[in-house]
């Protein structure tokens, strides 16, 4: 079973994989650096995953079993689509349970389940340079990271305390990696961050558009930002999810119908596994919010 | 009540069906034939060609006719089947001096060895919306020449070559083999062999722009359109196990030499300088604004003030691929909901914190605000 006729097994013939799997050894011999690669046009459109599959459609495996989120959730479309394609173009088995897959490809999210170390995480990554929004010029942010110079950055977390009192950035949070470069976490909400340290999961990540592969080996340090009297937090909520009552997990606000606010997990599959073993939240009585 | 996004697949599969549909159109009226649309549509044809760097009519019109007319989705289309093909070889450089004219005008010399040729062009056609085309018409049948134009016709950038009155154009020291940006990624600096196959890829609205921009006073040039030709040339390998040049076949180009002004250095006398565009089929638009392009991302090689966006080749060739930027401009369509949320919050933060004197106070805060905790 080869998948598409007419295409190599998982799209990209071996010649690109092996390239794009040469570029991710160095990755990972390098936590945190960004290696360039030949990216490929992919089906899909740039900004929409092609990293992130051409690092999946290389690393993949006949038994393999793949995950694909998209905001956390198997049900997206984007995650549906790029499931499709390699159920398409590998045959490959699928499942929305993080504990069962060997690979999960995901934009925006970690899964909330711990993983283990025989599973891979691929991001999707828009933007792999993390000092892109405070200089643009690619020749200049080399250099920064090879003089391992992030004043930039910190000036800039600085800059947001002196202004609001805490650091302004919420998502795509600076992390460093093993001590040594500056990392772009993808935009994950900073929630997340605290799962990519010492990880016992393979972590890749892949830039199509911008052609960089970047990597967190497992259980390497990963610290995000910050300063001694203003340490990294993340966000909370009050509330628990309305579906399966955690308290722990990243929550997605819905507003209903009648104007109010429902808030519930990101992750549709630990929703799922909580309420499957009996926990249940305000499900079907949407908690109405005073502001 | 909350109803879970699923059915995401079927719904998907339907979104395909209407499409389908929708790019049919009418099915009383005849489906377009991609012989039709390559022979009626050729500039069409030739512009998915040049920027889906793939020269293929058939497949740039069968593009055409998926995308419904929509150039940067055929574009699109065809660089993505593109990737999927093996690279049996490169070809020998073309000669353009070799080129079957079909179309050659000078803008600096009067008349020149070999002659100015119109061609196919619409640069004297009054734009007049001709409604007789509205229906079928009579095939015209166009003029011949009453001699053949010649074999070969010099360039005219050779022509002021022999005067030194140009910079000369030498392959460089040990002559290196050019990247293959399809196969290897961009990177800064880049040399011209680069910036210009960056170009040639590059999409036609934007090197457009550009140039004018720099016709406008962003970036210092004064450009002369020394020369355009469109033709023929034969494209010719050498197979290894032949060791000398066969011919394939032939491919439609279009060439454009600009002449711009340089007031010399220390180094080198005042001499005219050279922009470079060339393009698959005929595409002269595209192969000017290239030629102005190139000619203003050499300010740094020429020592001249980078003052304009033009100039900058971060900034030009990051931006050209209309593929990558398609893609990432409408990514903004898929789903962002976490990072939404993860602003929204930092928003009412913010907001709550500015509403009251002492910034950064965490306290007493309304109660859909997310609140703050030590990592754990």
């Amino acid at each position: 079973m080869n998948g598409l006729p007419g295409y190599n097994f998982a799209y990209l013939d071996e010649q690109t994989k092996r390239m794009i799997r040469r570029a991710l050894l160095k990755a990972v011999a390098i936590p945190g650096y960004q290696v360039p690669f030949g990216s490929r046009e992919m089906p899909l459109p740039y900004g929409w995953g092609t990293g992130g599959i051409q690092v999946t459609a290389s690393i993949l495996g006949r038994k393999d079993v793949l995950k694909v989120i998209d905001q956390g959730s198997d049900d997206t479309t984007n995650a549906v689509n790029i499931r499709r394609f390699f159920n398409r173009t590998a045959d490959v088995a699928t499942t929305d349970r993080t504990e069962e897959a060997t690979i999960i490809q995901t934009r925006h999210r970690i899964p909330e389940k711990p993983l283990n170390e025989n599973q891979i995480l691929v991001f999707q990554v828009p933007l792999p340079e993390p000092m892109t929004r405070l200089e643009p010029h690619e020749a200049v942010t080399r250099k920064l990271h090879a003089l391992a110079d992030y004043g930039l950055m910190h000036v800039k977390l600085y800059e947001d305390i002196a202004r609001y009192g805490h650091i302004a950035t919420t998502y795509d949070y600076p992390v460093l990696v093993n001590g040594r470069y500056l990392m772009a976490p993808s935009p994950i909400p900073k929630f997340d961050n605290p799962k990519l340290h010492m990880s016992p999961a393979l972590q890749l990540f892949g830039a199509g558009r911008e052609k960089r592969v970047y990597a967190i080996p497992p259980w390497t340090r990963v610290e995000s930002l910050d300063f001694e009297d203003h340490p990294f937090s993340i966000q909370r909520w009050q509330q628990v999810c309305a579906l399966c009552d955690a308290d722990d997990s990243f929550l997605d606000e819905v507003v209903l119908d009648g104007g109010g606010r429902m808030f519930v997990c990101s992750d549709s599959d630990y929703c799922r596994t909580r309420q499957a073993a009996g926990h249940t939240g305000t499900e079907n009585t949407p908690m109405e919010v005073s502001a | 009540m909350y109803v879970a996004v699923k059915g995401g697949e079927t719904a998907i599969l339907n979104s395909y069906e209407l499409l389908a549909a929708e790019r049919r159109g009418d099915p009383e009226v005849a489906e377009l034939t991609l012989a039709q649309i390559r022979g009626q549509m050729r500039l069409a044809v030739a512009r998915v060609m040049c920027e889906g760097s793939l020269y293929d009519k058939d497949l740039a019109a069968l593009a055409l006719k998926q995308a419904a007319g929509d150039q940067v989705e055929a574009i699109f289309l065809l660089r993505a089947y593109r990737t999927t093909l093996p690279r049996f070889g490169y070809s020998v450089p073309v000669d353009t001096a070799r080129m079957a004219l079909r179309r050659r005008i000078s803008a600096t010399f009067k008349d020149l060895p070999g002659g100015q040729v119109l061609g196919p062009t619409y640069d004297y056609t009054q734009r007049l919306l001709d409604f007789s085309l509205a229906e079928a018409s009579a095939a015209p049948t166009p003029p011949s020449a009453e001699t053949p134009l010649p074999a070969t016709s010099p360039r005219v950038t050779d022509l002021l070559g022999e005067e030194g009155m140009i910079e000369a154009e030498l392959p460089l020291a040990g002559d290196p083999v050019p990247m293959d940006l399809s196969r290897e990624p961009l990177r800064f600096p880049a040399d011209r062999a680069t910036r210009l196959q960056n170009l040639a890829r590059g999409d036609e609205g934007y090197l457009l722009a550009l140039g004018y921009s720099t016709q406008r006073g962003y970036a210092n040039s004064h450009p002369f359109a020394g020369e355009i030709r469109m033709g023929e040339v034969p494209l010719e390998i050498i197979p290894e196990e032949l060791g000398f040049a066969i011919t394939i076949g032939q491919i439609t180009l279009t060439e454009c030499q600009m002449i711009n002004q340089f007031a010399g250095s220390s180094d080198v006398p005042p001499q005219f300088t050279r922009g470079y565009g060339l393009a698959f089929g005929e595409s002269e638009r595209k192969a000017m604004g290239m030629a102005l392009v190139d000619r203003a991302l050499r300010a740094a090689e020429l020592g001249e003030e980078i003052t304009s966006p033009a100039q900058e080749p971060e900034f030009v060739l990051a931006h050209t691929d209309n593929v990558e930027a398609s893609g990432f401009v409408q990514h903004l369509k898929l789903p962002h909901y976490v990072d939404f949320q993860s602003e929204l919050e930092l928003l009412r933060k913010m907001r709550s914190s500015s509403a009251k004197v002492g910034v950064g106070d965490t306290a007493n805060q309304p109660e859909l605000r997310a609140t703050e905790r030590e990592e754990a």
